[in-house]
């Protein structure tokens, strides 16, 4: 028999007795949405969990430093960095502008990017505070950093814009969404380079040190910068910059302002015979955690320190994936019990049916078409089941998704989505289903091919 | 029109089936060897438990002898897999059956046109072979109508549509009067013997009641206890078969069961 009338036929069969199979396929249903649920929970935990670590910055960043900061900072003492002892260029390279750009051009990198934090002070109709400014890389408009903002986030990488958390926000007026729209004076110290050329000098670091100190090599001047308040958030974007901050502004308008940083010091001493300001440490975004070796290595050998937190996103891969499997296996069980429904309701069929076959197998059906024929009856339940099931799943997922989020909202916590059918799992489940189904139907297909048609017709 | 020839359609040699029972044996059919020529209409007659519809079944592919040969068309039936077996049935044999047999869910149409699926006919040319063959048995009309609202007569006429939807060589017929009162008996055999010389096709009818097989097969074979005790042809059919028409079943194409 060809297939279309073999399908014909088994969905015929299946709505004549649609008390009996729907209940089996219901059973289908409920085993593939255990499934789903499970899983899709398994997985939204997981994207939820891999979604909040990258938006840490923690997991999808190398940061970089320069080797002989590593040495400075790692408790070798001051060392006098005369042009005699200096270290070989491939070793000593510095984190300057020119190495931002280099590391910007690697494959697999998003961005690079400085720490830009600066203490400042907020003034808005007459009130004043004292905040950390943090400057914001672009990527994180995109991320999902800003979820849960009050207003919106930075228009352009470049816009005079500031997002307030929302503590700083309450300080300001009674009612912080009064205050989105409204401009504010950010009053900062400007970082001012007086004697570059001196720093380059042949002075011992401690020399330098004291220059500095005096005032020889920098000078702060007290500036004023308008910007815009767009938004107001619960969370800390800042987080990957080690958190504090209560004023966030686009990281290439901060850098722009060149404002004194605490690190000041530490960069001028490092800037060693360049003429150009060297960074303490950059971050280096790349696509895909899964990247973070491969780009780790390029970074070394251009002659930087690096460092990442490659090992714990592998130990939380290792977590969820025992997790999926464990709830994997419980949905599974359901399934299981919803596959011994449909071998009991095609028995069940066969001895009902059992003329039936006799006629068909008169008419010259054959062995394999009658086998077909109630194995096409068991897929069909499996795929109508499957269909349902994932439908059935992926409404329990998103009812645990609204329930969550109803309950966070109540404690003043962004909503979050905590279960995800993705293709492949709608897909797998589906497949799973028609195919625990058509093991089901084995021993019922076997029994009826079998049945000797005369038999069968005397059968009343 | 009838046309026989004398090559055999059929060839039983020395057929017997036996059935166990417990440690008995039942001879159901014994040794019986029996030749059918193209074009004829057979009447099997005896009465209850002569292994008439036995010897039927094992000529129709419906079951196996445990021993002998069923030559037809030079294939032994005895020997062929069960496949070639269903095959033989497909597309050689057209089955009556006593209790009609349609399937009561479906539809005239959807009854008549299961060969044709399992035959895998082309689906454009169905419903035209279908309708074709539903109007052959006078139900044209009946084609959307399920089994339960049709009459005893019209659902046997229905089940001739099916068993001739396939254009087989053989029709087999089991007690096809059997449920039925004689009226529409008699309307069921003028059907079959109008099929038989109109479409040329050999019939093999079993019944118990000698005056039908009298009055419509062309030869008549007796059995009893499993064995063959008679076979002659029938001369007095040859004179009714002149004085027959389809009239009756015309007039009776639109009734239906209350």
């Amino acid at each position: 028999m060809k297939t279309r009338d073999l399908t014909e036929l088994a969905f015929r069969n299946l709505r004549e007795a649609i008390l009996r199979n729907s209940l089996t396929t219901l059973g289908v249903a409920v085993g593939v949405a255990s499934l789903v649920a499970m899983l899709s929970l398994g997985v939204g935990l997981q994207t939820l969990a891999s979604q909040k670590l990258n938006r840490s910055g923690l997991f999808d960043a190398v940061f970089v430093s320069s080797k002989q900061g590593g040495r400075f900072m790692g408790g070798d003492g001051p060392r006098p960095t005369t042009k005699k002892n200096a270290p070989n260029p491939e070793d000593s390279r510095v984190l300057d502008e020119s190495a931002r750009q280099e590391l910007q051009k690697l494959p697999n990198v998003v961005e690079v990017y400085p720490q830009v934090r600066f203490l400042a002070e907020v003034r808005l109709d007459g009130k004043s505070s004292n905040s950390n400014v943090v400057g914001l890389p672009d990527s994180d408009r995109f991320n999902g950093t800003f979820d849960g903002i009050k207003g919106k986030a930075f228009s352009s990488p470049t816009a005079d814009e500031a997002i307030l958390k929302s503590e700083l926000a309450k300080e300001l007026a009674p009612d912080p969404a009064t205050l989105l729209g409204k401009e504010f004076v950010l009053r900062y110290a400007r970082r001012h380079d007086t004697s570059a050329a001196d720093v380059a000098n042949e002075k011992d670091i401690d020399q330098q040190m004291d220059d500095m100190l005096a005032g020889g090599g920098v000078t702060f001047i007290s500036q004023d910068k308008k910007l815009r308040i767009v938004g107001i958030i619960e969370t800390d974007p800042s987080a990957s910059f080690g958190g504090g901050g209560r004023v966030f502004m686009p990281l290439s308008v901060a850098e722009a302002l060149e404002p004194a940083q605490p690190n000041d010091l530490r960069e001028v001493v490092r800037t060693q015979g360049s003429q150009k300001p060297a960074y303490m440490e950059l971050t280096v975004r790349v696509k895909n955690p899964k990247n973070i070796l491969q780009v780790e290595e390029a970074i070394k050998k251009m002659g930087f320190n690096t460092f990442s937190l490659l090992d714990a996103t592998r130990n939380l891969r290792l977590i969820f994936t025992v997790f999926d499997l464990f709830l994997g296996l419980f949905g599974s069980l359901a399934l299981t019990v919803a596959s011994l429904g449909i071998i009991n309701t095609l028995v069940m069929a066969i001895l009902e049916r059992r003329r039936e076959i006799g006629i068909l197998k008169a008419l010259g059906a054959s062995d394999r078409d009658v086998r077909s024929l109630f194995f096409a009856e068991a897929g069909a339940m499996g795929l109508v089941g499957g269909i349902s099931g994932v439908v059935i799943g992926w409404l329990i997922g998103e009812a645990l998704t609204l329930g969550t989020t109803f309950y966070l909202k109540q404690q003043d916590l962004p909503g979050v989505k905590i279960s995800s059918v993705p293709w492949w799992l709608a897909a797998g489940a589906i497949a799973f289903a028609v195919i625990v189904s058509l093991i089901a139907g084995l021993y019922p297909a076997a029994r009826a091919a079998k049945l000797n048609p005369v038999e069968a017709l005397r059968y009343e | 029109m009838t046309t026989t020839s004398d090559k055999p359609l059929i060839h039983a040699q020395n057929v017997s089936r036996h059935y166990h029972l417990g440690d008995s044996t039942i001879p159901a059919v014994n040794d019986i060897s029996l030749e059918i020529r193209p074009g004829e209409f057979v009447a099997l007659l005896g009465s209850s438990g002569s292994g008439k519809s036995t010897f039927l079944n094992l000529l129709a592919g419906l079951d196996r002898p445990t021993s002998g040969a069923i030559h037809v068309r030079g294939r032994n039936l005895a020997a062929i897999d069960p496949t070639e077996l269903a095959r033989y049935r497909r597309d050689t044999v057209g089955m009556v059956f006593q209790s009609f047999n349609l399937l009561p869910r479906m539809t005239l149409a959807e009854n008549v046109e299961l060969p044709l699926r399992l035959a895998e006919v082309d689906r454009n040319d169905r419903a035209a072979r279908v309708q074709s063959a539903l109007e052959h048995v006078r139900l044209g009309a009946r084609s959307r109508h399920r089994p339960p609202e049709l009459s005893g007569g019209e659902q046997q006429r229905g089940a001739i549509a099916r068993a001739l939807v396939n254009r087989p060589t053989i029709l087999f017929a089991d007690e096809p009067t059997g449920n039925l009162d004689s009226v529409n008996g008699e309307q069921i055999l003028l059907l079959l013997r109008e099929i038989q010389t109109t479409l040329g096709m050999t019939i093999i009818m079993v019944t118990h009641e000698r005056p039908l097989a009298e009055q419509f097969a062309s030869r008549i074979v007796t059995l009893g206890d499993g064995k063959l005790k008679s076979d002659a042809p029938n001369s007095a059919a040859a004179v009714q078969s002149a004085n027959a028409t389809a009239a009756p079943a015309q007039s009776a194409s639109n009734e239906v069961r209350p």
